[in-house]
């Protein structure tokens, strides 16, 4: 197994993975988070415990491949198999520390848009929708999302907000608007890693990842991409993240296919 | 299965299906209401896997009302954005949810009240694109969704069609309880007093439950507990074909209106590696009174 190279699926869940407190209790949702829960379960956070909106809570990773959350070997072994509305009560009383989102298009205050390119009613694009987005970008104490760099995706402002990050960037709009949760803390993307200020509002580039630069980044980002006091270099993944990684996705379905 | 769809779920039908989101999903009944040509449905659930998509692309639908539609491990549903981009085979009427909103939305009809407050959703986009989901007063209401028919297939079932499932339940539940009829469609056919010796794994009071069929397989590709591993191949084969209308129409003729029922269907599919082979018995639990 060679750990001198990656892929940038591989190193977007070994960042994400370091998002995760040991402790936490943690939102997972689909597809890259549920790799970042095993590999920080397996380094740094022995005891944080996943919930799953398909009515799941788990304190260990599951013991074979997930397609999906829903997938039997995520329910054997599992601390409680229950209705989501369950599991949606806990997010709603604050109790979700790190919740998970998938992003099709972001913008620089953190909004995310899974719904619609163009008018909603006779849109150029259809996305899939909120699923569980909305909610854990409202209701959890903090979230994080993984998409792909690409100019189209990371724009100025997303036509449509399906799940609110900072809205419009006004201090204190999620306050104001009545939303539970304290908002994005990091976008995780194939180049970089962007994130907010304390009080939340717009973001600025916080690492580049190995092989990128800040030029690309910005140049590969649809607004004028505010940069941290020093933009450090993401660290790549160790060995041992990577072990993790490809133990539980062996045929690099998530990690390995474009 | 022909029978329990020809009676319960006519056109113009508003139908909840898929409620245990990736688990579970009755293939099997909506490859049936696609083969009978059911026009003009409404769609209800939370995350749906590929079966809402065939639906569409088949135009079975004229709405959806649904947290997600696509393909879970595989990312768009192509027939869901060719009816919503291209009306293609036609338009398609979107009422936009979250999976917790449409999990109230269930609720408040399973509890006959128009709405139910909640602190999600505040500040989405959704609440201008769904009339059924208002701000007032710092929270947001969520209009009561009442299905006509709830179609869920579970591990097991009797004859009365008091239904056994284990495993997360999703919003299978509010679905069954809202609905005004259950369809269930089950793995095994067992003695009443197999389900009514554990009553707390019976999902839906009996009174709900209009048909039960009997359909072992019935959720392929989607996975069952004890039954059925996910056949992931199957899910990557469909996105990969329902990229064109013509590829998807020909997935279609193969595996749905090309076959009579599941049972031919099952001829094609490679069961054997799928089927769960060690098992993880839970201990039995007492009933016992005096």
């Amino acid at each position: 197994m060679d750990s001198s190279s990656y892929t940038p699926q591989e190193l977007m869940v070994a960042v994400a993975a370091r998002e995760i407190q040991d402790g936490d209790l943690v939102f997972v949702g689909m597809r890259l988070p549920i790799l970042a829960y095993a590999v920080a379960h397996n380094a740094h956070a022995p005891s944080a415990r996943g919930l799953f909106e398909v009515g799941l809570m788990r304190d260990q990773p599951a013991e074979g491949f997930l397609g999906t959350m829903g997938d039997p070997p995520n329910v054997a072994g599992a601390l409680w198999a229950t209705r989501m509305s369950n599991v949606m009560a806990l997010m709603a009383q604050g109790s979700v520390d790190l919740g998970f989102i998938g992003g099709a298009e972001v913008d620089r205050f953190g909004n995310l848009n899974t719904s619609y390119i163009g008018e909603p009613a006779h849109p150029t694009v259809k996305l899939p929708g909120s699923g569980g987005g909305a909610d854990i970008a409202i209701l959890s104490r903090r979230w994080v999302t993984l998409m792909s760099h690409e100019r189209r995706r990371l724009v100025d402002r997303v036509s449509f907000m399906t799940s609110p990050g900072y809205g419009d960037g006004t201090p204190h709009w999620r306050k104001r608007n009545g939303l539970l949760g304290g908002g994005p803390a990091a976008i995780i993307t194939t180049m970089c890693v962007l994130r907010f200020p304390e009080l939340g509002g717009e973001a600025y580039l916080a690492s580049v990842h190995p092989g990128h630069t800040v030029e690309e980044v910005r140049a590969e980002t649809g607004w004028d991409l505010k940069l941290a006091d020093e933009v450090s270099e993401t660290p790549a993944p160790t060995e041992s993240e990577l072990g993790a990684i490809r133990r539980f996705d062996p045929e690099g379905f998530w990690t390995r296919s474009a | 299965m022909a029978e329990a769809i020809r009676r319960f779920v006519p056109d113009g039908s508003t139908v909840a299906l898929g409620l245990a989101l990736e688990p579970l999903i009755p293939f099997a009944a909506g490859h049936e209401m696609i083969r009978q040509g059911r026009r003009e449905l409404e769609l209800v659930g939370p995350i749906s896997d590929a079966l809402f998509d065939q639906l569409i692309g088949a135009g079975c639908v004229r709405r959806v009302t649904a947290a997600w539609i696509g393909n879970v491990s595989e990312g768009l549903g192509h027939c869901y954005r060719r009816a919503c981009e291209e009306r293609i085979p036609g338009s398609l009427d979107i009422r936009d949810h979250s999976n917790f909103s449409i999990s109230l939305a269930l609720w408040a009809a399973a509890w006959n009240v128009p709405s139910l407050p909640t602190r999600a959703l505040l500040g989405s986009d959704m609440l201008r694109t769904n009339p059924g989901l208002v701000a007032a007063g710092g929270l947001v209401h969520v209009e009561a969704v009442r299905p006509d028919v709830a179609i869920v297939h579970v591990q097991q079932a009797d004859e009365m069609g008091r239904a056994h499932a284990w495993g997360p339940l999703g919003i299978m539940e509010e679905a069954g309880l809202a609905a005004g009829r259950v369809i269930v469609t089950c793995e095994e056919l067992v003695d009443a007093d197999v389900i009514l010796g554990d009553p707390n794994r019976i999902l839906f009071p009996e009174t709900k439950v209009v048909a039960v069929v009997h359909e072992p397989g019935g959720a392929h590709p989607a996975p069952v507990q004890g039954y059925f591993k996910r056949d992931h191949a199957f899910y990557r084969d469909y996105a990969e074909q329902s990229r064109s209308v013509d590829g998807y129409l020909a997935w279609l003729e193969r595996w749905v209106m090309g076959v009579p029922d599941r049972a031919a269907y099952l001829d094609h599919v490679g069961l054997a590696s799928l089927r769960v082979s060690l098992h993880r018995m839970s201990e039995p639990v007492d009933y016992g009174f005096e």
